[in-house]
């Protein structure tokens, strides 16, 4: 069961994801990046600790997340598990976001 | 994109079940995501019929069957829009029915399930070496690829072609062994881990063996006195032109490979690394007419392979069949595939296999003027990228300094191989055909006003023997592969310094690694594009089996504790690729005038021997020396000695311009390599070179 929630917070979209994106899930997902998206926020976090697994097709609403806030928008990903660490150094896209293991404000 | 999946004017007008259809675009070829649907677009000139068959993906049972309406076919092309479909989870392929008459070239057989030769990802065979089902009537499967990849602002690098310095590599052997100490061995993935390495030895270009989806096990078979399973590891047969290898990327099962190997290219641009792979367009993996229908044989058999009037395959590939590339239809194909990975990878080059195939007419006659090698030199998209010819065929065509090159193409020199081993061997009557060599082979080229970039020199390559082995073996060992040492060359010019094989002997392992010295410094030394063998930096050896084509074992797999073990040698490599880089008069686009056209009181480059001024063209002789100068680069004088002979020898220099000294860069005879700037001054005006030996100097 996949779950994705966002809030805008001082103009900081705060994503969180459970469980296995999947091709299934992927369009939830996608959905909650519009919404955000729609909102112009300055900078993204994604928290995915609690993200078990992540298919191809969620790497593919990662890139249309980039493509969507554009270039001056930073992507922070927090607390990514193994497998998902490893689909995103193996496809490279961990270049194009910000990998942290834990969360500051500042 | 919201407006797009909006459009009004895109909407089905057929059904097929619970299918959507519409009539589709009959291009691009290939399986293109439109508007709500997926675009489906397939060439036939003979089928009667032709039917969509959808899998979800990795079920052994089709989803659908859709028919194409024959008001969906324009001319021999059928396409179709098929709408709602969900595209990361489906997997494609069609049946065509027609004629099985293979006295008159045709060979339909509506019972399987073929692949599309556009597909831009195959599903099937996602890890390498597992067993395949030898049943599937459908083991490859076409995917749906994005074009999303984050390539920022990374772009095809177009660095000059005399700029570069070719490394050439398998991706699995480069990154297998257990000693590489990788993550996920045998990977596109991995082998971004080794950037570093190929960096620190100052190459910058990877010439990749085959990357896209080919069968490792066909033909697999054991050996018989062994029992090691023996593979198609090189992957010279093709069975998806577009398609990466799956089982070549870690991400290969969770359907990734396409974004595991851009990321490469991409990584490897950031350290200033083109990338050129290895294009197989003579043959394809469905062999001759024992051979499997996978694709192209089940959707036009008579179009896409040349056949003999009796309807059987013509073998110029030796691989069983040979692709119909003058064929226009095929010919774009070619055209479409390479435009593809340049567009859509950001890749450099291409080195074609067997090149001299690409310019036979249907019947095997070479062409005067083949129309895809002027197309392709010609072509837009690819107007900046590398075209490498491998100017040879395994029907006797060979053609190294007459490939219709149209002012682009370049080409693997042959002759360089043989005649630098010769020399190096000490084989009498050499010097005069080193020379050219060291030219950039205006005997071969300059004829037809190709400068000395159209020569990619090299002395080793994955065919035949490793640098080491040139100089650890005689014969070819080649028992392991099976077929009773009657594979592989017999013409390899190597020597064994003594010994065959492995040795304790330290006067013979020193004369080897001398030996291994003296090429590099030909190489590196010699005007036209250096090409070095994976591993032949660290003194990779092949045991000496000179055909390694099917080994998945350590054979092929490069021990990177070698690093280590000969530090020295690779110390001794990546100065001389410094030195390379360092002075421009190696590096020239055209040819040497052997004159003094700048007045400056030398020539571009002078011959001597023995004696300064005097070169040794003799039958008997074996050494040459050479001295450049580029007065309008500004670049330093250098002065070059070759020593193939047994014994030491006392070389007069040749005197410098006032104020100007040499200076030591490289003496292979004792381990003497000086790193780029800091030479050993000379005070002395001639220099003792010892047996089978070589130096470099620097005049400033």
């Amino acid at each position: 069961m996949f779950q994705s929630t966002g809030e805008i917070i001082d103009g900081v979209a705060k994503i969180t994801l459970k469980g296995e994106l999947d091709a299934a899930a992927s369009g939830q997902f996608k959905d909650t990046i519009e919404k955000m998206a729609e909102q112009n926020p300055k900078k993204v976090v994604m928290f995915m600790e609690e993200l078990d697994f992540m298919a191809s097709s969620g790497l593919r609403v990662l890139i249309f997340a980039k493509q969507k806030m554009g270039a001056g928008v930073d992507i922070h990903l927090i607390g990514c598990q193994e497998p998902v660490l490893n689909s995103l150094e193996m496809s490279g896209f961990h270049h194009s976001v910000y990998l942290q293991e834990t969360y500051s404000e500042v | 994109m919201e407006r797009l999946e909006k459009r009004i004017d895109v909407y089905p007008t057929h059904r097929h079940d619970t299918f959507k259809l519409r009539p589709g675009k009959p291009f691009p070829f290939g399986a293109t995501m439109v508007p709500g649907g997926v675009n489906f677009s397939i060439y036939s000139s003979y089928a009667t019929s032709c039917t969509l068959v959808l899998f979800e993906k990795e079920s052994n049972e089709p989803m659908a069957e859709i028919p194409f309406n024959e008001s969906f076919r324009v001319g021999n092309v059928w396409s179709m829009v098929v709408f709602d479909l969900d595209c990361e989870d489906i997997e494609y392929g069609y049946r065509m029915e027609g004629p099985f008459s293979p006295e008159t070239g045709h060979r339909f057989d509506a019972s399987k399930i073929l692949l599309d030769p556009y597909a831009k990802a195959i599903g099937g065979r996602d890890t390498w070496g597992q067993t395949p089902d030898w049943q599937n009537v459908f083991p490859y499967r076409g995917r749906l690829v994005f074009e999303d990849f984050d390539w920022e602002d990374d772009h095809p690098l177009e660095l000059p072609m005399e700029e570069l310095v070719i490394y050439e590599a398998h991706v699995r052997s480069l990154t297998k062994h257990p000693s590489s100490g990788l993550k996920h061995p045998g990977t596109f993935a991995a082998l971004k881990e080794k950037i570093s390495h190929l960096k620190e030895l100052g190459i910058n270009c990877l010439e990749l063996m085959p990357v896209y989806e080919f069968d490792e096990f066909e033909n697999s078979r054991r050996n018989d006195e062994t029992g090691e399973l023996l593979f198609n590891y090189w992957g010279y047969s093709t069975v998806g032109f577009f398609a990466p290898k799956s089982g070549f990327a870690a991400t290969g099962r969770l359907g990734m490979q396409v974004d595991e190997f851009k990321s490469l290219v991409k990584e490897l641009h950031k350290s200033g690394i083109e990338v050129i792979l290895d294009v197989v367009f003579n043959h394809t993996a469905e062999g001759n007419e024992r051979g499997p229908t996978l694709s192209f044989r089940g959707i036009d058999n008579k179009t896409y392979y040349m056949l003999t009037p009796e309807g059987y395959y013509f073998n110029f590939s030796g691989c069983g069949n040979t692709l119909n590339c003058n064929n226009p239809v095929v010919r774009n194909l070619v055209l479409d595939c390479l435009r593809y990975w340049v567009a859509e990878y950001h890749i450099d080059g291409f080195r074609f296999d067997l090149a001299a195939i690409l310019g036979r007419d249907s019947q095997g006659a070479p062409l005067a003027n083949p129309p895809l090698l002027e197309t392709l030199a010609y072509d837009p998209v690819l107007g900046r990228c590398k075209l490498i010819a491998e100017a040879w065929d395994a029907g006797g065509l060979y053609q190294v300094g007459s490939f219709p090159a149209y002012g682009r193409w370049a080409e693997w020199n042959g002759k360089y191989r043989d005649d630098v081993r010769k020399f190096l061997k000490g084989e009498p009557g050499m010097v005069g055909a080193l020379s050219q060599r060291i030219q950039g082979s205006p005997d071969l080229y300059a004829w037809n006003d190709r400068g000395a970039a159209a020569s990619i020199n090299f002395i080793t390559c994955h065919d035949g023997f490793t640098l080491f082995d040139l100089f650890a073996y005689n014969e070819k060992h080649n028992e392991a592969n099976g077929e009773k040492n009657q594979d592989g060359g017999n013409d390899n010019d190597s020597w064994n310094c003594g010994v065959e094989g492995p040795t304790n002997d330290p006067e013979i392992k020193a004369l080897r690694l001398r030996q291994i010295k003296n090429a590099w410094t030909i190489l590196m030394l010699s005007q036209g594009i250096p090409m070095v063998l994976m591993g032949d930096e660290m003194g990779r050896t092949q045991d000496g089996n000179n055909n390694n084509y099917c080994h998945d074992s350590e054979l092929n797999w490069l021990d990177w504790g070698l690093l280590e073990e000969n530090s020295e040698l690779f110390h001794f490599c990546k100065n001389l690729v410094a030195f390379r880089k360092a002075h421009p008069v190696l590096r020239r686009s055209g040819h040497l005038s052997n004159q003094d056209l700048s007045g400056c009181g030398y020539a571009d480059i002078t011959w001597h021997g023995t004696r300064a001024w005097q070169a040794d063209w003799s039958d008997s002789s074996r050494v040459l020396a050479f001295m450049l100068c580029d007065h309008h680069s500004g670049d330093d004088f250098l002065y070059v000695a070759f020593n193939s002979h047994w014994d030491a020898l006392d070389f007069e220099l040749p005197q410098l311009p006032e104020g100007k000294k040499w200076h030591v860069a490289v003496n292979t005879g004792v381990e003497e390599v000086h790193e780029v700037g800091r030479e050993k001054e000379l005070s002395q005006g001639n220099f003792l070179v010892g047996p089978r030996s070589s130096i470099v100097l620097v005049g400033r």
